[in-house]
C-alpha cells in the first residue's frame, strides 16, 4: 500500500474519532427534556381512521406530555403479538378480535382494555352510488342474484365478482356467499388501496361493482358507498366460519394497551385511558389527512385547536 | 474430440442433427400430449382448497408458529441465542440511528446534525473517489432534505450501512474461504442459489417469527438478500488472479496466509470493491421492502403512502430513494475504478494532501456547527420542493388516469380474456399429476435424469403444501409475465445493445427502475388496470424488464468485434445483423436474461397480490397478517421457492442446452 | 545436486493404487477410460550434478511441467524420492519446505507470474520481504539484481507496463535475488517473440556463466534446448525416454520417438567428428590434415571442403577415424544417422 492512502486513512479515521467525542461533549444538554414521560410504541394500524386517532394522541403525547413516540407499522394482529414482547404500548382502534382478547387480557394479562373510542364501527356489504339509485331493491341481498351477471369481470370468470380488500382483514364474504347460495365469486384485491380505487373507478365509470367495506371511513365522504343489507346478524350466528350466513356484528371500537405500561405511572396511560370522540371528529382529522394530504401533526393541531376542552378532559384536568 | 471430427465430418454432423430434431420432436410430442391429456382429465384430481380452510400441514405450521410465539421469551434457545442477535443487532441498527438520523431526545437532532452529514459523506466520497463525487454526494444529499425526507433517508441509509457491514462481515470471509477452498465453495453454492431464487417477500414472515417486528428483522432479511452478492463477487475475485501469479509466491516459499495476504487479496481488491457496490445496492433495494415489516425509513413513507392512495407522496419518497442510490451506486463504481488508477499515482501527492487537510478541517468545522446550531442539526427548508412535485405527480397521474381508462380497460379485459384466462383454466384444471409428470418430462429431455429427480421433488413438496391449485394460478401469471418480459428485453436489448446513444439514454432510467421500489407505481397501475391479475403482470413486467434489458444489451455490445465486423463484410443488411449475427452470438445472454426475468417476475409474486392477482402472493400476504393463516401463508412461501426453483432449473438447464449445441 | 529417484504423480480418484498395478502399463487414454486417472509422470529418474543445465524436453501434455512441480513441491508427487544435497525434500515438513523455497530453490514461470500490484522492485524483494529482511537491506539487493539483468530505470515501473521480454528479466531477476542453488525454469521463454527469446537465451548463458548456477530448464523447443543444455532428457506420456548429451540425442537417437524429434534438427551444428568419424578403407591416403574429435561438423566444415585427402580424427595421439567431403555431405542432408 502506498503512503497516501495510509496518511488518508488515519486522516479521515482520526476525524471521525474527535468529532464524535466532541458530538457527545455537545450534546448533552439536548438529551434532557423528554424525561417526564418517557418512551410510548404505539401501533399504526394500516387504514386511516386509526391514522387519524394516532396523529391527534400522539400530538397531545408529543407537544403537552413531552413523551417521545415510536410509531409501529403494523396488521392489527401482528400489533397484538407485541403486547407480550414489550413492543406495543398501545392499540388505538381496536376492531373486535375476540380470540386475541381471551389470550392476552383474560389468560396471559398482559393486555388491558381501556373501553370504547367513541367510534362505531360498521362493516358489510356496499354498492356504488350511482347503482343503488338506479336499482334500488339492490340493496336486499334477495336481490342479487338477479344482477350477478352484471358483475363479471375479467377476474370472476362466468359469476359475479365480489371484492375484498386488505387480507388483514378477516371476512366471512366467500362462506356469507356460499352458505346465501348467492352466484358471486370473492375476488381479493389484495389491499384497502386496491379496494378504494376500484370503487372509485367504479363510480366514475359508472360501473357496477360490489364489495366488502366499512365505516367510519373517509372515503366515504368522497363516494357514499350504500350498504347492502344481509340477514341480520344475531349473537351467535357468526360463531362458526363455515356455516355463517348473516351479516357482520356492530363494532364497539375500544382502545387496548399493555399492562405494564398502564401501571407505570406514566401521563400518557391517562391520556390512552380518557380518549374518546365522535365518528364525525374522526372523519374530520382522516380528511385533512387523506384528502387534504395535510402530515399528522397539522391535521391534529387543527382539530385541537378547535376543540380545546375535549382536550382538557382527556389530559385529566 | 477435434480428430475424431477432422476425421469423419459426415457421419458426426448428421448425428447432431437427427438430434436437433429429435429434442425438437420430443418437445412438442410433450405439449401436445399435455394438452390433450389436460382438457381430456379436466376437473380431475385439481386439489383446490377455499382460502379460509386449511390442510393439517398448514395447521401444524401454525401451531409451530404459534409455539414460537409462546415461548420466545422462555425457551433456552430463544432467550440465549436468537433474542441475543436480536438485541445485539437492535442496538448496532439504534446506534448508527442515534448517530445520524434519530432525535435523542424531544426535537433535537440526532449526534450528527444535517450540515455535519453533508459534509462529512461529500468528504468522504472525496476520499474514495473524487472531487466529481463529491460534488455529486452533496447536491443529492441536499436535496433529499429538500423533497422533506430528510430524518427518513438517513434511517434509510442507516439501516443500509447496519446491514451492509453486517453482510461484509459475514460475505467478505467467506467469499474468501470460498474462493480458496473449492470443497467450500461447492457446498455453499445452492445454499446461495436459494437465497437468490427465493422471492425476498418470502422469507419476511419466517424471519418475523423468530426476530420480531422491527429493525433487527430487516437488517436481517436485508442481509439475507446482500450477503449472496459479496460473498459470490469475492470468490469470483480471488478465482480471477491468476494462478501463475499464486503458484509464483508458493514457489518462493510464501506461507498460505502471506500469499492470500500479499498476492490474492490485493489483486482481488477491485472485483471484491464491484462486490462491495453490488452488496449495498440489493441491501438498499430490501431495506425499502423491509418496510412491510416496520423498517424505518423511506420504504415506510411509500407503503403508508400506498395505504392511502397517496400517488405523489409516493412518487415523492420512491425520488427520494432512487436519489440514494445513485450517490450510493456512483460512489463506490467511482472507488472500484480509483482502486486501478491507484497504481499509477496520478495524483499530485502534494495537493491531494493539502486538499484533505483542508476538507478534514472543514468537516469538524460542519460536525461541530450542526451539533451546536438547530439550523445545522434539523434540515431547515424541508420539503421546500418536495409538496409540489408531490402535485404535479397526482395531476399527471389523474390526467392519465382520466383519459386514458377506457384504453386501459379494454387492454386489460383483452389480455385476461384472451391469453390470462385460457392459461389459467388449462393449467388450474389440469390433474395435478398431468401437470406434475408433463414437467418432469420437460425437466428429463431439457436437463437428464438428476433434473428430473429435482423437478419430481419440486411438484411432490408443491402438492405437499397444499396450494396446488393456487400454484397454478400464479404459475400462469408468472408464465404470460415472463414471456413479455423476454420479449421486451430482446427488443430494447437488441436497441440498446446496438446504439450507444440508446445506452446513454436508456442506463439512467433502467438503474432508476430497478431501485424504484414496486410500490410506488403500484397505486397509479391500479387506477389504470383496477385491482386484476393484469395489473400484477404489469407491475412484474416493470419491475424484471430492466434486469432483463441489461443482460441482453450487455450481451449484443459484447458480440465481439469479428463476428459483427465478419457479418457487415458478407453483406448482411440490419435486420440479417440482428437476427443471423448478433442475436445466436448473444445466444449466452439472451438465455440468462430469460432465466432472470423469470426470477424477477417470480420476486414480484407476492407483490401482485396486493393488487388482485389472487393465488399464492394474496396468501403469503393474508398469512402475514392473519394469525389462523400464518402457516398458509408460510405454506405459500414454501410453493413460491419449490415453484422457482423448478422454473429456474428448467431454464437453466435449456440454457445450458443452447450453448451445447452451439460447440457442437 | 539433485537426484530424482522413481517419482510418480497419478492425478484421479485413487492415485496410489495404480502404482505397480498392471493398470500402470497401459496408455493414458486407456487408463483413462478405465479408471478415470491420468498419469502425468511415470517412474522418472536422474541426477543433476552442481553447476549443470539440465533440460526437459518434451511435447504439451509429456508432464514435463508437472514434473518440475514435482521437484518443488507446488505439486506433491504420489510417490518417490527427490534428493537435494542428501535430504529427501519429499519427506521434510511444511516449514522446512518453505526455508528451501526461500533460500534454496527458484522458479521462473512461463506467464512470469508477476504481482501486478507491486512496483517491479518489490516484486523483485517480494521473497526477501517474507524472509524477514529489513526494507532497506531488500531494496539494496533488489537492486544489485535488477542491474545483474538489465532492468536499470525500470525499478518503479508496474510489470503491465514492461514488455513481454522485459517482465520476463523481472521474473529472471526474482529467481535470483535469494542467490538461490538451483534455478526451476518453467518454459520461461515460450510466451516470448522469437527475436526476443533469442536475447533472453543469451542472457541465461551468460548468466550461467557469470553465476554458475545449477538450473533445470523446462521447454519444448528443441533448438532452445540443445543451445542451452549440457544434458536434455525427453519426456513422452510422462515417462523420460531418454537422458543425453544434445549430440548423443541427435547421434544416437533412443527410439522411434526421439528420433522423429531430432530428425529436421541440422545435426551438423551438434554433432562432433567423433560421431561421424569412420575407419578408413583400406587403401585410403591417411596423409591429410588432422583435426580433434570434439570440433563438430558444422565448423569443419571448411577445412574438410578444402582438404583434397580424407581428414584424419585424432585423439590423444590415436587415429579414431577418418571423414571425407562426402561423409559431412550426408550427415548436412539428413541421409546417414
Amino acid at each position: 500500500m502506498s503512503t497516501t492512502s495510509r496518511f488518508r486513512r488515519g486522516t479521515v479515521f482520526l476525524l471521525v474519532a474527535t468529532a464524535i467525542s466532541f458530538a457527545f461533549s455537545a450534546g448533552a444538554p439536548a438529551q434532557a427534556a423528554a424525561a417526564k414521560c418517557g418512551t410510548v410504541n404505539l401501533a399504526d394500524n394500516a387504514w386511516v381512521g386509526y391514522e387519524a386517532d394516532l396523529a391527534v394522541v400522539s400530538y397531545i403525547m408529543k407537544n403537552d406530555l413531552g413523551c417521545k413516540v415510536v410509531v409501529k407499522n403494523l396488521s392489527e394482529q401482528v400489533s397484538w403479538q407485541g403486547f407480550p414482547t414489550g413492543q406495543i404500548d398501545a392499540i388505538l382502534e381496536n376492531w373486535g378480535h375476540e380470540d386475541l382478547a381471551a389470550k392476552y387480557i383474560t389468560k396471559q394479562k398482559v393486555a388491558v382494555d381501556l373501553g370504547s373510542t367513541g367510534n362505531k364501527g360498521i362493516i358489510g356489504w356496499y354498492v356504488v352510488p350511482w347503482l343503488a339509485a338506479k336499482y334500488p331493491d339492490i340493496t336486499n341481498w334477495k336481490n342479487l342474484n338477479k344482477y350477478a351477471s352484471m358483475f363479471k369481470t375479467s377476474e370472476s370468470g362466468s359469476q359475479g365478482a365480489f371484492l375484498d380488500g386488505d387480507p388483514s382483514y378477516v371476512t366471512n364474504d366467500a362462506a356469507i356467499i356460499k352458505n346465501l347460495k348467492l352466484n358471486y365469486k370473492v375476488i381479493y384485491t389484495g389491499s384497502e388501496a386496491a379496494l378504494i380505487t376500484s370503487f372509485r373507478n367504479a363510480e366514475a365509470q359508472k360501473k357496477p361493482m360490489i364489495g366488502y367495506f366499512y365505516e367510519p371511513q373517509w372515503f366515504l365522504a368522497q363516494v357514499p358507498l350504500v350498504h347492502v343489507t344481509l340477514p341480520a346478524w344475531k349473537s351467535g350466528c357468526d360463531a362458526n366460519p363455515k356455516t355463517v350466513a348473516c351479516d357482520y356484528p356492530p363494532y364497539a371500537l375500544n382502545k387496548v394497551a399493555s399492562a405494564k405500561f398502564m401501571s407505570s405511572g406514566s401521563p400518557a396511560a391517562t391520556l390512552l385511558k380518557n380518549f374518546s370522540w365522535t365518528n364525525a371528529d374522526q372523519n374530520s382529522v382522516a380528511k385533512s389527512l387523506a384528502v387534504d394530504k395535510l402530515s399528522d401533526d397539522a391535521a391534529a393541531k387543527i382539530w385541537i385547536t378547535a376543540h380545546p376542552a375535549i382536550v382538557k378532559k382527556w389530559l385529566g384536568n | 474430440m477435434s480428430a475424431t471430427v477432422l476425421a469423419k465430418p459426415k457421419p458426426v454432423q448428421k448425428a447432431n442433427v437427427v438430434q436437433k430434431y429429435k429434442m425438437e420432436l420430443y418437445l412438442s410430442a410433450l405439449s401436445a400430449g399435455f394438452v390433450f391429456f389436460a382438457i381430456l382429465l379436466r376437473g380431475i384430481a385439481t386439489l383446490p382448497l377455499d382460502t379460509s380452510s386449511l390442510t393439517s400441514f398448514q395447521s401444524w405450521l401454525n401451531s409451530v408458529s404459534d409455539w414460537i410465539g409462546n415461548n420466545q421469551n422462555s425457551n433456552p434457545f430463544f432467550t440465549f441465542f436468537i433474542n441475543v442477535i436480536r438485541d445485539s443487532i437492535d442496538a448496532f441498527v439504534t446506534g448508527i440511528q442515534d448517530l445520524i438520523s434519530q432525535s435523542i431526545g424531544n426535537n433535537a437532532s440526532p449526534l450528527i446534525g444535517w450540515l455535519g452529514i453533508v459534509v462529512l459523506l461529500s468528504f468522504v466520497a472525496y476520499t474514495v473517489a473524487n472531487v466529481r463525487i463529491a460534488i455529486l454526494v452533496f447536491l443529492g444529499l441536499v436535496s433529499l432534505g429538500l423533497l422533506g425526507f430528510w430524518q427518513e433517508s438517513m434511517d434509510t441509509l442507516a439501516l443500509t450501512l447496519a446491514a451492509v457491514v453486517l453482510a461484509l462481515i459475514i460475505g467478505i470471509p467467506l467469499g474468501i474461504c470460498a474462493g480458496l477452498f473449492p470443497r467450500f465453495e461447492k457446498v455453499i453454492t445452492p445454499f446461495l442459489d436459494f437465497a437468490q431464487v427465493m422471492p425476498t417477500f418470502v422469507y419476511l414472515t419466517p424471519v418475523t417469527l423468530f426476530f420480531l417486528i422491527g429493525p433487527a428483522s430487516a437488517t436481517i432479511v436485508t442481509m439475507v438478500y446482500a450477503i449472496p452478492p459479496a460473498l459470490r463477487i469475492t470468490s469470483v475475485a480471488l478465482h480471477e488472479v491468476p494462478w501463475s501469479s499464486v503458484e509464483a509466491a508458493v514457489s518462493m516459499g510464501s506461507t498460505r496466509i502471506q500469499a492470500l495476504r500479499k498476492v490474492q487479496l490485493p489483486q482481488a481488491k477491485r472485483t471484491i470493491v464491484v462486490g462491495i457496490n453490488q452488496t449495498i445496492m440489493a441491501a438498499l433495494s430490501m431495506v425499502t421492502i423491509a418496510a412491510l415489516i416496520d423498517a424505518p425509513g423511506l420504504g415506510k413513507v411509500v407503503v403508508t403512502a400506498l395505504e392511502s392512495l397517496d400517488i405523489g407522496k409516493s412518487f415523492q419518497a420512491g425520488l427520494g430513494i432512487v436519489i440514494l442510490a445513485v450517490l450510493l451506486d456512483r460512489t463506490t463504481t467511482a472507488a472500484a475504478s480509483k482502486v486501478d488508477t491507484e497504481n499509477s499515482h496520478l495524483v499530485s501527492h502534494k495537493r491531494h494532501r493539502q486538499i484533505l487537510l483542508f476538507g478534514g478541517i472543514a468537516t469538524l468545522v460542519a460536525l461541530l456547527i450542526s451539533r451546536i446550531y438547530s439550523w445545522a442539526g434539523n434540515f431547515p427548508g424541508t420539503g421546500l420542493i418536495g409538496s409540489d412535485i408531490a402535485r404535479y405527480a397526482d395531476d399527471i397521474v389523474n390526467w392519465i388516469q382520466l383519459h386514458f381508462v377506457s384504453v386501459t380497460n379494454a387492454i386489460t379485459n383483452g389480455v385476461s380474456y384472451g391469453l390470462i384466462n385460457p392459461i389459467q383454466n388449462l393449467l388450474t384444471n389440469s390433474p395435478w399429476f398431468v401437470t406434475g409428470l408433463a414437467f418432469v418430462l420437460l425437466a428429463l429431455i431439457l436437463g437428464g435424469k438428476k433434473l428430473a429427480i429435482i423437478s419430481t421433488l419440486c411438484v411432490l413438496g408443491i402438492v405437499g403444501t397444499g396450494l396446488w391449485s393456487d400454484t397454478m394460478t400464479t404459475l400462469a401469471s408468472v408464465l404470460v409475465a415472463a414471456t413479455a418480459t423476454v420479449a421486451i428485453g430482446i427488443i430494447f436489448g437488441v436497441w440498446i445493445g446496438r446504439s450507444k446513444r440508446a445506452d446513454q439514454i436508456m442506463r439512467p432510467m433502467l438503474d432508476a427502475g430497478q431501485v424504484l421500489p414496486a410500490f410506488v407505481y403500484l397505486v397509479p397501475f391500479l387506477g389504470l388496470f383496477g385491482a386484476t391479475r393484469f395489473t400484477a403482470i404489469m407491475a412484474a413486467i416493470v419491475y424484471a424488464a430492466p434486469a432483463s434489458i441489461k443482460l441482453m444489451a450487455d450481451g449484443i455490445a459484447g458480440v465481439p468485434a469479428s463476428i459483427t465486423e465478419a457479418g457487415i463484410a458478407a453483406g448482411s443488411n440490419k435486420w440479417q445483423m440482428i437476427v443471423k449475427v448478433q442475436l445466436p452470438s448473444a445466444r449466452r445472454a439472451l438465455a440468462l436474461s430469460t432465466n432472470q426475468g423469470i426470477i424477477y417476475v417470480l420476486a414480484m409474486v407476492v407483490v401482485g397480490g396486493l393488487v388482485g392477482a389472487g393465488g399464492l402472493g394474496y396468501l403469503v400476504v393474508a398469512g402475514f397478517t392473519q394469525l389462523n393463516l400464518t402457516g398458509k401463508g408460510l405454506a405459500a412461501g414454501l410453493a413460491i421457492v419449490l415453484l422457482g426453483i423448478l422454473l429456474d432449473r428448467i431454464t437453466q438447464a435449456a440454457a445450458a442446452r443452447s450453448m451445447l449445441e452451439r460447440t457442437k | 545436486m539433485i537426484s530424482v529417484r522413481h517419482v510418480w504423480k497419478v492425478f484421479g480418484s485413487n492415485p496410489t493404487q495404480i502404482i505397480g498395478s498392471p493398470d500402470a502399463n497401459l496408455s493414458r487414454s486407456e487408463l483413462r477410460a478405465k479408471t478415470g486417472n491420468t498419469i502425468a509422470v511415470r517412474d522418472v529418474s536422474f541426477d543433476v550434478a552442481p553447476g549443470e543445465v539440465f533440460v526437459v524436453m518434451g511435447l504439451s501434455g509429456s508432464g514435463k511441467s508437472t514434473l518440475v512441480r514435482c521437484m518443488t513441491r507446488l505439486i506433491e508427487p504420489t510417490q518417490g524420492e527427490i534428493f537435494f544435497q542428501e535430504e529427501d525434500i519429499l519427506k521434510v515438513d511444511e516449514k522446512r519446505l518453505r526455508e528451501l523455497r526461500k533460500t534454496r530453490f527458484s522458479m521462473v514461470f512461463q506467464h512470469f507470474g508477476l504481482l501486478p500490484h507491486r512496483k517491479v522492485i518489490d516484486n523483485i524483494a517480494y521473497s526477501l520481504e517474507i524472509n524477514g529482511v529489513s526494507k532497506v537491506e531488500r531494496h539494496d539487493r533488489a537492486n544489485q539484481v535488477i542491474e545483474l539483468v538489465g532492468l536499470q530505470g525500470y525499478g518503479h515501473a508496474y510489470p503491465e507496463k514492461l514488455s513481454g521480454g522485459m517482465q520476463q528479466r523481472v521474473g529472471l531477476a526474482r529467481a535470483l535475488a535469494v542467490d538461490p542453488q538451483v534455478l526451476f525454469l518453467d518454459e520461461p521463454f515460450s510466451a516470448l517473440d522469437p527475436l526476443i527469446r533469442r536475447d533472453m537465451q543469451a542472457e541465461v548463458i551468460r548468466l550461467h556463466h557469470q553465476l554458475g548456477k545449477t538450473m533445470v530448464f523446462i521447454t519444448h523447443d528443441l533448438a532452445e534446448a540443445v543451445k542451452l543444455g549440457d544434458r536434455i532428457a525427453i519426456m513422452r506420456d510422462g515417462a523420460i525416454v531418454q537422458i543425453g548429451t544434445p549430440e548423443e540425442l541427435v547421434a544416437a537417437p533412443a527410439d522411434d520417438y526421439v528420433a522423429n524429434f531430432v530428425q529436421d534438427f541440422p545435426k551438423s551444428q551438434v554433432l562432433t567428428l567423433r560421431w561421424i568419424a569412420r575407419k578408413p578403407d583400406e587403401n585410403e591416403d591417411l596423409s591429410g590434415p588432422i583435426l580433434p574429435p570434439t570440433v563438430t561438423v558444422h565448423n569443419s566444415m571448411r577445412q574438410i571442403v578444402e582438404s583434397a585427402l580424407p581428414i584424419r580424427v585424432m585423439e590423444d595421439g590415436h587415429l579414431l577415424g577418418v571423414v571425407t567431403t562426402k561423409d559431412m555431405l550426408s550427415v548436412v542432408s539428413g541421409s546417414e544417422l
